[in-house]
């Protein structure tokens, strides 16, 4: 492989994966302190990337207030997820908190779909791309074209990432997740309402999602079904990193994008870039199963 | 219970057994009098929606306007619409319940090639004639496949022979192709291939890209690495889209060259500035008023554009919306020449058709050509500062 | 009582002078009633949450477009075939699938579902890819060909209600009070010498099979078929049946899945994307208030009303 398809794939996979962390750490989030996973997840960045073209290109809203407004809503549609989907279901089993987080990832869907409708149709196509952050202008490294969206991707990941860690640790918030998260009973013994953190996770998972959407939409374009893969993909990160270490799911996704970018460079014959879901598809199966007796025993006491 | 289940298990087998051929399969004659319904199969919820909504949209625009105006022959019209793009829909039993239960006299659609090649049994064993939205040639060749079976948008081999022209005369003759993976990436793959010697054109790399795909890298690097001049893409968007903006990111310096699959405003959105300086094959619609006046379709495609602005709103027409213009007026024209709806003489008024100006082209259709269109029927166009420019 | 009403309804409906415009609609419902019964034993009686039915609903289709139309095999025997193919297939995964719980175990189906649907897109030589595979035949008893909707309305049917015998049959013999002691208490039930894995698979390739049946039969019924039908999006639709039609009740099954598609095919039809926002609320609703099910819910509360009564009438 020459070099220059080395960087390119490297740098593409760097920012694919810089993706599926925020998701990945949406997911871990929201589990680590209720316990439950919200495939709804992937939502998320798509309707906070579909919030950013729609404030700037449909409602004239400048760029960076737009950003800022997409990241907003899609808090809020995370919020009332959880008041109106999820508490009042608090005491039903997996299957139904499952199902019901499938029915609302549905249900966002729909009417994403249908509060654009009439624009889908005019444009002919439901595929938006928000303008890019610092224009498209690519930049020149070893041979590999960059565009600047890309690095615009890498580094507000990381950026969240360390943020978040701090969050955690030295918040009072934070450190009441954590408290939520490590133990429930005990938590509330020491004041910590678990409705209120659990809306908060949800909230900032909602929100994690959003700021990945909003970045990467202008490099990738999104359009309504786009939640699916990026979520599956976040999850597979959050697999990978146990749903607890963030760290791991960070390095997790940002490593599983970039697999996939060289999985589908090298030529294999019949594998095709059609196959890279499928790659995510194989190190989830292989995740889950290398796990399953620790999965099985965490399941078990929770 | 579950004793009442098995006799009633047994009642059911019996029935089924009872050779009852002719009684429920519902196909009655058309009446001679009454409002003359026509089947519409079309996408507008799958991959082909941004062709199949403004397909639709032409359909009702005529339908209005032939009702406001006597409707076909002295009777009004009824376009029965079906999604066949949605989840869980089966081109094929809305075919059959279109025919079977809604009794139409002809069925127009569908939008996408895949399915259209996926009907022409259903259609035929229905004897009921079928004008497809669809472009590929083995809708309607080779000839014999179904005589009931004709179709609008140029066939594929026309819009290949029209860019290739244009690029043999620019001097290109080292290319790559890049065709999605569907029935219309798949057709053009094929035409591609087997015209490049008539214009002296060498293929350095064939690839074929999925639309969903979010990273372009290896197949740019692939391109740069054969040596081509210039790519041409066949497909429909957004693959295209996304491709020409990596493109051009990456290599701008190979020429673009798309096929009539991106002859719609949302590849120029999708792509940006990337559009720019693409150049395609394409019907005369979307060019209509830099065509030269004597050209014998300007008027009916000015007009028709007027019309369907009027109601939908400024810069929504393309091609799309005239491949179904076309098909409802020569539909019209066939059941006034038959002077009835019998499915039969509709067929063959439909293969008598001579020098129709449509959208799409002058049709003539006959027994050995259910297309109908020929050379000059298609025009080179460039995106220019976002706008599409007649190339002469 | 209902029951039979239920069944004479049944075999009239493709009758013209009945209610033979709904016989398209009906096939379908059969056809889908299969998959979701398979799904409503799954769920109900192992309680886990399977994600993946459109892969095997694909596979049996494929198997028998594929059999049949490339090889020539003759389509009953390619039926046949491609629910021993599939059903393998169950049985080689369904161990380790088992293995997992709750939310894993249900994203672990979900990948399966998606891998599944890729390969269908991408082995293009076998499966003819995004475009799919045309002129799948009719099937046909020697010189009786099931060409029209009113005899294949009648073909699927009978295998419906075959399946649906079957699935009954299932649940009150020993597999079916082995399940349920699982599904109340795993250890308790392991404690007797239930081997849970065992039953959970057996249970899981059983669902599996019936899907294959009903994707072979949907094969020859619209003979042209592509990767698309057989979308995540699919296997929700038929959570969203079950859970209609309760996830551990077979009549429940008939039931849900012929609301989904009343709803889908006559009522939503020109109503674009909300078809997707009412499943959406569908499922969210009805898991919060009835988590066992619509269709049993109602049929408890149908049941209590009717003791209520019986009680008053005591009383009085």
């Amino acid at each position: 492989m020459s070099l220059d398809l080395f960087v390119q794939s490297f740098i593409s996979g760097l920012s694919q994966g810089s993706v599926y962390a925020l998701v990945g750490l949406g997911f871990t989030i929201v589990f680590t302190v209720t316990r439950i996973i919200n495939f709804a997840q992937g939502e998320f960045v798509m309707v906070g990337g579909m919030l950013s073209w729609a404030f700037f290109t449909l409602y004239g809203v400048p760029q960076v207030p737009a950003l800022i407004l997409a990241i907003l809503v899609a808090t809020i549609v995370g919020a009332v997820l959880y008041s109106l989907a999820i508490r009042p279901a608090r005491k039903a089993s997996v299957v139904s908190l499952i199902i019901i987080t499938i029915g609302a990832s549905i249900l966002i869907r729909g009417i994403v779909s249908e509060v654009w409708r009439g624009d889908f149709v005019r444009n002919g196509t439901d595929v938006v791309r928000p303008p890019y952050f610092t224009g498209e202008e690519p930049l020149h490294f070893l041979g590999a074209s960059i565009e600047p969206q890309r690095l615009w991707i890498v580094g507000t990941t990381l950026l969240v990432a360390i943020a978040l860690h701090f969050f955690f640790s030295y918040t009072m918030v934070g450190k009441a997740l954590k408290a939520c998260s490590v133990n429930r009973i005990g938590a509330t013994l020491a004041g910590i309402n678990p409705r209120t953190m659990a809306l908060i996770a949800f909230a900032m998972a909602a929100a994690l999602g959003a700021i990945g959407g909003i970045v990467v939409a202008p490099q990738n374009t999104t359009w309504v079904e786009a939640g699916l893969m990026l979520g599956l993909n976040g999850f597979v990160a959050a697999a990978i990193g146990g749903f607890r270490s963030q760290l791991v799911t960070v390095v997790g996704g940002i490593g599983l994008g970039v697999l996939e970018q060289f999985a589908i460079r090298v030529d294999w014959g019949p594998f095709s870039s059609g196959y890279a879901s499928a790659i995510a598809l194989v190190v989830l199966l292989v995740v889950l199963l290398a796990r399953s007796a620790k999965l099985a025993e965490e399941e078990r006491i929770s | 219970m579950r004793k009442w289940f098995c006799v009633l298990l047994a009642v059911f087998i019996l029935a089924a057994a009872i050779p009852l051929a002719g009684v429920g399969c519902g196909n009655g004659g058309e009446e001679e009098t009454g409002v003359i319904k026509i089947g519409a199969l079309l996408d507008n919820s799958g991959a082909n929606k941004p062709l199949g909504d403004p397909e639709k949209q032409t359909l009702e625009l005529l339908q209005e306007q032939f009702n406001a105006n006597g409707g076909i022959d002295g009777r009004q019209i009824e376009i029965v619409f079906r999604d066949y793009g949605k989840t869980g829909a089966d081109v094929v039993a809305l075919v059959n319940e279109l025919i079977e239960q809604q009794d139409v006299v002809a069925i127009i659609g569908t939008t996408g090639t895949t399915e259209s090649l996926a009907i022409i049994d259903a259609v035929d064993s229905a004897k009921t004639p079928n004008i497809s939205l669809a472009a590929d040639e083995r809708i309607t060749l080779p000839v014999g496949t179904s005589k009931w079976v004709f179709k609008t948008p140029q066939t594929t081999f026309m819009a290949v022979q029209q860019v290739y022209a244009y690029i043999e005369d620019q001097g290109i003759t080292d290319i790559a192709i890049m065709t999605d993976k569907l029935g219309f990436g798949a057709g053009g793959k094929k035409d591609l291939v087997d015209q490049a010697d008539d214009y002296g054109l060498d293929i350095k790399s064939q690839q074929e890209f999925n639309n969903d795909d979010s990273t372009w890298d290896s197949y740019i690097s692939n391109i740069k690495s054969s040596g081509a001049e210039a790519v041409v893409v066949w497909g429909t968007n957004p693959g295209p889209a996304n491709f020409a903006k990596a493109l051009k990111n990456q290599a701008p310096e190979i020429a673009y060259f798309g096929s009539h699959g991106i002859a719609n405003k949302s590849f120029i959105t999708l792509a940006g500035t990337a559009a720019n300086g693409v150049i395609f094959p394409s019907g005369k619609l979307i060019v209509a008023s830099q065509l030269p006046d004597s050209d014998e379709q300007k008027d009916v495609l000015l007009d028709f554009i007027a019309d369907y602005e009027a109601k939908y709103g400024a810069g929504t027409c393309n091609t799309f919306a005239g491949h179904a213009f076309d098909a409802l007026w020569m539909l019209k024209l066939a059941i006034e020449e038959a002077g009835s709806t019998d499915k039969a003489k509709v067929r063959s008024e439909l293969e008598k058709i001579e020098d129709f100006a449509g959208t799409g082209g002058i049709f003539t259709m006959s027994k050995e050509d259910h297309c109908g269109l020929s050379e000059g029927c298609m025009v080179n166009v460039k995106i220019d500062n976002g706008q599409w420019v007649l190339l002469t | 009582m209902p029951v039979a009403v239920l069944l004479l309804l049944l075999v009239l409906v493709p009758f013209d002078w009945f209610l033979g415009d709904y016989t398209a609609l009906m096939i379908l419902i059969g056809i889908h009633t299969m998959v979701t019964v398979g799904l409503c034993l799954v769920m109900g009686y192992t309680g886990q949450v399977c994600l993946g039915q459109a892969a095997f609903y694909g596979l049996g289709a494929y198997g028998s477009a594929i059999l049949a139309t490339t090889y020539h095999v003759n389509p009953w025997l390619a039926m046949a075939l491609a629910a021993v193919i599939t059903g393998a297939f169950a049985y080689v995964v369904g161990y380790p699938i088992f293995k997992l719980k709750g939310n894993y175990l249900a994203m672990a189906t979900l990948g399966l579902g998606l891998v599944v649907v890729i390969l269908f897109e991408q082995l293009d030589s076998l499966t003819n890819g995004v475009r799919g595979i045309t002129g799948i035949p009719r099937l046909s008893i020697g010189d009786f060909v099931f060409d029209s909707p009113f005899r294949r309305y009648f073909l699927v049917w009978v295998f419906c209600l075959a399946t649906l015998l079957l699935a009954q049959n299932m649940v009150r013999s020993r597999t079916g009070r082995a399940l349920k002691a699982i599904h109340g208490s795993e250890a308790a039930a392991e404690s007797i010498g239930i081997n849970a894995a065992q039953f959970k698979v057996k249970i899981f390739v059983l669902s599996a099979v019936f899907a294959s049946l009903a994707g072979s039969l949907y094969a020859h019924h619209v003979f042209y078929i592509s990767p698309g039908r057989f979308a995540f999006l699919f296997s929700v639709v038929i959570v969203v049946m079950a859970v209609i039609g309760g996830l551990a009740s077979i009549w429940g099954a008939i039931f849900g899945t012929a609301v989904v598609r009343l709803l889908s095919d006559k009522l939503l039809i020109e109503l674009g994307g909300w078809d997707m926002i009412i499943y959406g609320l569908i499922l969210v609703v009805v898991m919060i208030l009835v988590p066992q099910g619509l269709f049993v819910g109602l049929r408890d509360n149908y049941e209590r009303w009717r003791l209520k009564r019986a009680q008053r009438g005591a009383v009085a």
